[in-house]
């Protein structure tokens, strides 16, 4: 109170005429914003604590609910906004550095949005895929210089490659800042879908060993949870070296997070918090993380891909071209709106790059020293529709990840307070009375619809541009145009603008 | 307005090929003929024609048949020419004044042989050398167009309706064993020569009638072995995918085939162990090399031809033989004016190449 008071962000507005005090929203919110008032029958709320989560507008049986924006303002300042002046009060008290949860939410620029597709007309036509085929098998992995030959047979063996039905993947969460029943829906979703999940770098949960050939597992610089079972359980291995919304630094799990299950999956201490280093301390230059590259290759016998996974930095394209010659099948891009659990708010919104920029100036860069073929590359950091994933690919992606959507389908709304660890949606949380909210059954066919919808549209897309097969499209930046983008923005994006 | 190669101009097209399988040598006048009922196929804006085994003489040699803006131009070329070749010969490409054809640029041609000491020292094999020779003229010097560099064939092409650019270059003075044809339907109106199909590299040229959707992922992919897409076209692109994989990589035609026009994964499902094997492998090593969008290519060769169609089938193209002869063109009625009784007239499938060889030794 008094110097450190800032007025709540939210008001709980409470329709009188249609409450019927049935408490529902009372048993919802972990935060404890409604109760029940015995002596008047009504409810009340304390909107301090509401985190604008939805999850009482959205159970309540009569709509007797909304939550609106505080009105309740500081002076208007175009320079000191209202945030910048209340992070500065919380910051003065506390002494702290601020923490945040999801993907960067500032007005930056979003190329996705700047970015059109183009259609047949006349000279060509489409094709409707409807009546023709239209295929999106994607083939990940390190495709060879040159084809071999016996006599004047083929020799048909490659490098270990991973087979998607779509290009897109559900990107890195750990099993500890999202929940057994989200890992559950995720692992169901990919299975059925022919696509792949990524473990994160908590460990493989023993009941999830079963999805294994639709699995990623992830060595992060913390190596919770890896061993050699873990290695092979997987159908690749992704070596995290950064993410998109905390690029430099490590994680943190806090110790209220580690129960039993994710201390034996992580293999630490129950209680005790779970630190991930800034760097790998066996990785300090590009030469070391050949090693690993290798050494995960020598333990899983050549048998699996292997994905770095790199934050966008300023200078990605000359990192992306090192990791291309270290043996890595696969490189996995995070832009700098990409989702986290948890994160310290400068570092989340102030470092790193779009991924729009970062992935067209590295393919191009791949291409200019011929070594594109060598890997695949992946993205993601806010790939929020199927356009987003038609502009990506012809911008040069393989394939997507996406993260922040998959939540999305999974009852997330986004209300950002993750590394609170009371998520009312089941998700981002270790309380067994709020993880049973979310029902495996449900999220996993909810990700099974929108990755069956965003194919549908990547279908139609491509046979409006009379493309019928997504290789095609890879790297076909003649599809793509530009709107209100200056000159140096088209010409790292390689495209030109609406009208050229 | 922009020229060819600073912009993209597709365009749609007659294409016409015949060949004679023992190798027999038969003058230009029939594939110009067969150009006469497709006339509305082209615009006038683009004809041309390719012809193998017509400089029996000079059948070692390398012809480079070249633009040039002006004399100045020449000179500039002819300096760099003879840093890298021995010239055998070279002299203005005869042609006969006809008021369909205006604007003709300097076109020249050379009969050439890489210099012994120049090559040891690139350490290249001569085929690279002379790749790599076209490439630079074609990107690098203004004034300046490679359009045909094989050994004993030559492309001709110009602006203006096939059958008077036929007639500009004296056709009917060459014999050829194998000769394709093409009549240009741009969208646009560049009118520049060097934009007229065939496209040739090495022995290699293509006639193509269609506008590929997968243009861009393409060229971006093949520009990464040292080809340069100078002219934006369809055909420039094709041609340069069909050296790297069958010069360069060693793929065989078939092979070729199901690279560029990929069967489906569906199709590839159906296939016995051992095709679906090699069918998979193809397609996820060279999957940036599938060609989408409708398109009907000739591709002529030493010694053969290919005709392809798009795996939908989205352009016409018909086949058709007699006797010694195989007729493919865009329509059965191109094939009649060169061979009336035409037999076995049958429309490939999409993706179902067909290939013609000459007998070994008759060419």
């Amino acid at each position: 109170m008094g110097i450190d008071f800032i007025y709540p962000e939210f008001e709980v507005k409470r329709d009188r005429e249609r409450c019927i005090a049935c408490r529902v929203c009372e048993r919802q919110c972990a935060n404890c914003v409604h109760s029940y008032d015995e002596e008047s029958g009504l409810m009340l709320s304390d909107e301090s604590q509401c985190v604008d989560c939805h999850r009482c507008v959205s159970l309540c049986p009569t709509r007797a609910l909304k939550i609106v924006k505080s009105d309740c303002a500081l002076r208007e300042n175009a320079n000191w906004t209202t945030d910048a002046i209340n992070e500065i009060y919380k910051q003065a008290s506390s002494g702290g550095v601020l923490l945040s949860s999801m993907g960067n939410p500032k007005p930056m620029p979003v190329y996705w949005d700047r970015i059109l597709i183009n259609a047949s007309q006349v000279t060509n036509p489409s094709i409707d895929p409807l009546r023709e085929p239209m295929e999106t098998r994607v083939f990940l992995g390190k495709k060879p210089d040159r084809i071999k030959r016996e006599g004047d047979e083929l020799c048909c063996e490659l490098t270990p490659q991973l087979e998607l039905s779509m290009p897109v993947m559900f990107s890195a969460m750990s099993y500890g800042s999202i929940s057994y029943n989200a890992h559950k829906s995720l692992a169901i979703a990919a299975s059925k879908l022919g696509i792949l999940y990524n473990t994160g770098e908590g460990g493989l949960h023993e009941d999830f060993y079963a999805y294994g050939a639709n699995t990623i597992v992830q060595v992060a610089s913390g190596r919770f949870g890896v061993h050699e079972k873990y290695l092979e359980a997987g159908a690749a291995v992704e070596i995290k070296m950064g993410q998109g919304a905390k690029p430099g630094i490590g994680g943190h799990l806090p110790g209220t997070k580690i129960g039993s299950d994710i201390s034996r999956t992580r293999m630490i201490p129950e209680g005790s918090d779970a630190i991930s280093p800034a760097p790998h301390h066996d990785i300090y230059s590009i030469e070391d993380l050949r090693q690993l590259v290798y050494s995960i290759k020598e333990t899983t016998g050549y048998r699996k891909p292997v994905i770095v996974k790199v934050a966008a930095v300023h200078n990605i394209a000359a990192i992306t071209s090192g990791i291309a010659r270290s043996g890595a099948d696969i490189i996995a891009i995070d832009g700098f709106r990409g989702g986290t659990g948890a994160a310290p708010t400068r570092i989340r919104d102030n470092v790193g790059i779009p991924i729009e920029l970062a992935l067209a100036s590295v393919d191009t860069r791949l291409r200019e020293e011929g070594i594109r073929n060598n890997v695949s590359l992946v993205v993601g950091g806010s790939i929020h529709s199927s356009a987003d994933v038609i502009k990506a690919i012809a911008l040069g992606a393989d394939a997507c990840y996406i993260a922040t959507a998959a939540l999305l389908a999974l009852g997330c709304h986004l209300c950002r307070t993750c590394q609170t660890g009371n998520c009312n949606w089941g998700i981002a949380t270790q309380r067994p009375e709020l993880v049973k909210r979310l029902n495996p059954d449900i999220g996993s066919e909810r990700l099974i619809n929108l990755m069956t919808a965003w194919n549908h549209e990547i279908k139609e897309l491509m046979g409006g541009m009379g493309i019928n097969s997504i290789e095609a499209l890879r790297g076909n930046r003649l599809m793509l145009r530009g709107v209100g983008l200056n000159g140096k923005e088209l010409e790292i994006l390689g495209i030109s603008h609406a009208g050229e | 307005m922009k020229k060819e190669g600073q912009i993209r101009i597709p365009s749609g097209c007659a294409i016409s090929a015949a060949i004679s399988r023992s190798g027999q040598r038969i003058t230009g006048e029939k594939i110009i003929d067969s150009m006469r009922p497709m006339h509305d196929r082209s615009n006038g804006l683009g004809g041309g024609f390719a012809g193998y085994g017509i400089y029996p003489e000079y059948k070692d040699l390398y012809a480079l048949h070249i633009f040039y803006d002006s004399d100045a131009y020449r000179s500039q070329c002819e300096l760099f020419i003879k840093e890298s070749f021995e010239v055998v010969k070279a002299e203005p490409i005869p042609t006969r004044k006809t008021p369909e054809i205006t604007d003709e640029p300097l076109i020249w041609r050379y009969f050439v042989t890489p210099l012994r000491s120049v090559l040891a020292s690139a350490q290249l094999d001569e085929k690279e050398y002379v790749t790599r020779f076209v490439t630079r003229v074609n990107s690098l010097m203004t004034g300046c167009y490679v359009f045909s560099c094989g050994k004993n064939m030559g492309a001709f092409k110009a602006v203006g309706f096939p059958e008077d650019v036929g007639h500009f270059y004296r056709l009917e003075e060459y014999r050829a064993y194998s000769w394709t044809a093409h009549g240009r339907y741009p969208t646009n109106t560049p009118g520049w020569w060097g934009g007229a199909h065939p496209f040739a590299l090495l022995d290699y040229s293509v006639v193509h009638n269609g506008e590929i959707s997968s243009y861009d992922a393409n060229r971006r992919f093949i520009e990464m072995f040292g080809y340069k897409c100078t002219l934006q076209t369809d055909t420039e692109v094709i041609t340069y995918i069909a050296d790297y994989l069958l010069r360069r990589q060693g793929l065989t035609l078939e092979e070729t085939a199901s690279v560029i026009a990929a069967p489906f994964w569906e199709t590839i499902g159906r296939m016995d162990e051992d095709a679906r094997r090699k069918a998979t492998y193809l397609r996820t090593i060279f999957g940036s090399l599938l060609i989408t969008g409708p398109f009907s290519i000739i591709l002529g060769f030493e010694g053969g031809l290919m005709a392809l169609n798009d795996r939908l089938k989205l352009r016409s193209m018909v086949a058709g033989e007699k006797g010694d002869f195989v007729y493919v063109a865009s329509e059965e009625a191109a094939i009649r004016a060169m061979e009336p009784d035409v037999e076995n007239v049958y429309a490939p499938q999409g993706g179902e190449p067909v290939i013609v060889k000459v007998k070994e030794g008759q060419y």
